[in-house]
């Protein structure tokens, strides 16, 4: 080839800069009624002025083959490993998307009467049982979008509970291995964070947590396993702590796939706890969501869950309970996302409790794996049986100037999503990885090599892994000139003028 | 390899302060710069906010994460860099000068006598080093 562009490895324009004026997606049949201006029925102020100029002006093959494009650059779950620590991207069963593509839910209308959507109703019901089984807590609210909105509810349930005991409080504690949403939702919901930290082991301090334990204390916001991946073994004593001070103990289930069909919370004295339905019960996440993050409690804060509750009448029917005084209210228009609950119940359904119990087993057995093949060749910062997850760092390959940002760049070279980066906190140069479940041996030892061929490149090439990736369309990315002066609107204007253009910062790589 | 100027006192979070007649500049070390990597952001209080000694006065925000700015000692707010909305690669370039982040006034200069020189700060962050995971 010489000198023409070749279509699969050019860089894919905007679908507004594929835009050619009088250029159509559609054909319709020659006007047969008179002509009248938009303006004689739609008043004036309501018509936009801009005529909707700027919009693109494409065909139908220029849509299909821009988003087809797009969709094959991309990297799921569906094309291979996930790693992504602290996320939990297992697969989802195609089952699930089929039971919540049922006409009977997906054109279920959620202002339909009761008496119609018992159906629906009770989907909700049963999950919310369901979810109460598995974690042992006594009621629980399915209405949260995700995790983080999770949190805030069930923070916000503390505080309503804590009012009503007449005692209401202060501080927050959460550990320094925390997700960064935990001190960001107390913080929301008017509380003031308080850090503890962690032991030489990695697990939370307990002389520190009994210090802090004061009168002031409405909750301790705690991650079990914690994103080290390691259980807090002292759960029962730290719960003793927190419930003697007055406080209540929040539990944060994001990484309850270690613990699924093993160990309930509700056992261990938790209060509250929110589960990430997109997490350990295999709804898909990542781009955005949508997710769900059911908050499930003990018996005390039952009163407090938002409205409306799902009851059951005597006659066996399932009706909206909103008569509910003591309710912190609504935090979500209607019923949560429902689809994805749907798919929460196909799931736990489909793998029934043995099956769960073995999901729990096999993501365990899979992080120890890696952890086990990988340690003479990645530092593991808190050393010891992890459950679910497994936090190296690139502390042995920093003495090459390799570090873990190069290291997750190159691992896409080899075909595999970069796992979480810098996370942890309290851990330096964090690569943290979470095979799930869902990975066979065959795929856990290409990942292992992998790592190991990189921690090679890293000592016989370091500027190779410096300047990962080189296997896809756009190589390393500006990420610092994209935090310091993000672009994030597209302006026709602009896209004339190159100067400081995102174009320009892309770096141009050869095809393989 | 860090630097550790002689005229500034020193945090166990890795503030500097200095002292020029009355009133403190304050900012991160050339060692929490290098921790944290490039800093895309600085969130500072407005002139005139009062802080307690150890209390966060803003953050900082990098390609890798945000960390809370501690205020060294007690004080007011009178002043505070600009630049930093601008160009936060300041605190990275130039940590102890043009990346210097508010002036305080202190209200309690006998805390001083609490925070580290620049001998016992370097001390401290070889002791970091060691630790560090």
């Amino acid at each position: 080839m010489t000198g023409a562009p070749c279509q699969v490895t050019r860089d894919e324009a905007l679908i507004f800069e594929r835009s050619r004026p009088g250029r159509t997606a559609y054909s319709l049949p020659p006007l047969d009624v008179p002509t009248v201006p938009l303006e004689t029925w739609i008043e004036s102020r309501f018509l936009r002025a801009d005529q909707l100029a700027g919009l693109p002006e494409v065909s139908e093959v220029d849509v299909i083959r821009h988003f087809t494009r797009l969709s094959r650059w991309n990297y799921a779950v569906d094309l291979g490993m996930y790693p992504l620590g602290s996320c939990t991207m297992k697969y989802n069963p195609k089952v699930n998307e089929r039971v919540a593509r049922l006409e009977g839910f997906a054109q279920h209308h959620p202002l339909t009467p009761e008496e119609l959507s018992q159906g629906s109703l009770e989907v909700l019901k049963m999950l919310e049982e369901l979810l109460c089984e598995i974690t042992g807590m006594a009621a629980g609210c399915l209405q949260p979008a995700a995790g983080a909105h999770g949190e805030l509810t069930g923070l916000l349930l503390i505080r309503a509970c804590l009012e009503a005991r007449g005692d209401a409080r202060q501080k927050v504690l959460i550990p320094d291995s925390a997700h960064g949403t935990n001190p960001a939702s107390a913080a929301i919901c008017g509380y003031r964070v308080q850090t503890i930290p962690s032991t030489e082991r990695g697990l939370i301090d307990l002389e520190a947590l009994r210090r802090a334990a004061d009168s002031e204390v409405a909750a301790l916001m705690l991650t079990n396993p914690n994103t080290l991946g390691l259980f807090e073994e002292a759960i029962e004593e730290i719960v003793r702590i927190v419930h003697e001070a007055g406080g209540l103990v929040y539990m944060d289930g994001a990484n309850m796939n270690a613990l699924v069909g093993i160990a309930r919370p509700g056992d261990m004295g938790v209060d509250v706890i929110h589960l990430n339905i997109h997490k350990t019960f295999s709804t898909p996440h990542g781009g955005g969501g949508p997710g769900a993050g059911p908050v499930l409690v003990t018996s005390e804060l039952e009163p407090f869950l938002p409205v409306p509750r799902i009851v059951r009448r005597p006659d066996g029917t399932l009706a909206l309970d909103y008569d509910r005084p003591r309710s912190i209210g609504r935090v979500r228009a209607f019923y949560g996302n429902f689809g994805v609950l749907v798919r929460g119940l196909s799931y736990i359904l489909t793998m029934g409790p043995e099956g769960l119990r073995e999901v729990a087993e096999t993501a365990v057995l899979n992080a120890n794996y890696l952890a086990h093949q990988l340690k003479d060749t990645y530092e593991i910062a808190y050393p010891g049986p992890v459950m679910h997850e497994v936090v190296f760092s690139d502390k042995r390959q920093r003495a090459y100037g390799v570090r873990n940002v190069d290291i997750a760049k190159r691992l896409i070279d080899y075909g595999f999503h970069p796992p979480t980066m810098s996370f942890p906190l309290i851990v330096p140069g964090a690569l943290m990885v979470e095979p799930t479940e869902t990975e066979g041996r065959e795929e856990l030892d290409l990942f292992i090599a992998a790592m190991k061929a990189i921690d090679r490149e890293c000592r016989e090439n370091p500027e190779l892994v410096r300047t990962a990736p080189h296997q896809t369309r756009l190589g390393r990315l500006d990420e610092v000139s994209a935090a310091r002066r993000p672009v994030l609107r597209w302006r026709p204007e602009e896209s004339n003028a190159p100067s400081g253009s995102l174009s320009e910062k892309r770096v141009a790589s050869p095809e393989p | 390899m860090a630097t550790y100027p002689e005229d500034c006192l020193y945090t166990r979070e890795h503030e500097w302060i200095r002292v020029e007649d009355d009133v403190g500049v304050i900012g991160i070390t050339d060692y929490a710069q290098e921790a944290l990597g490039d800093i895309v952001y600085v969130e500072l209080p407005s002139v005139g906010d009062h802080f307690s000694q150890g209390e966060p006065f803003g953050n900082v925000e990098s390609v890798k994460a945000v960390s809370e700015l501690y205020m060294p000692v007690s004080g007011e707010v009178v002043e505070i860099n600009e630049d930093l909305a601008e160009s936060p690669q300041l605190v990275n370039e130039d940590p102890y000068g043009d990346g210097w982040m508010v002036k305080i006034t202190l209200s309690d200069p006998t805390e001083l006598e609490t925070l580290m020189s620049a001998s016992e700060y370097e001390e401290y962050v070889k002791e970091e080093r060691q630790k560090e995971k």
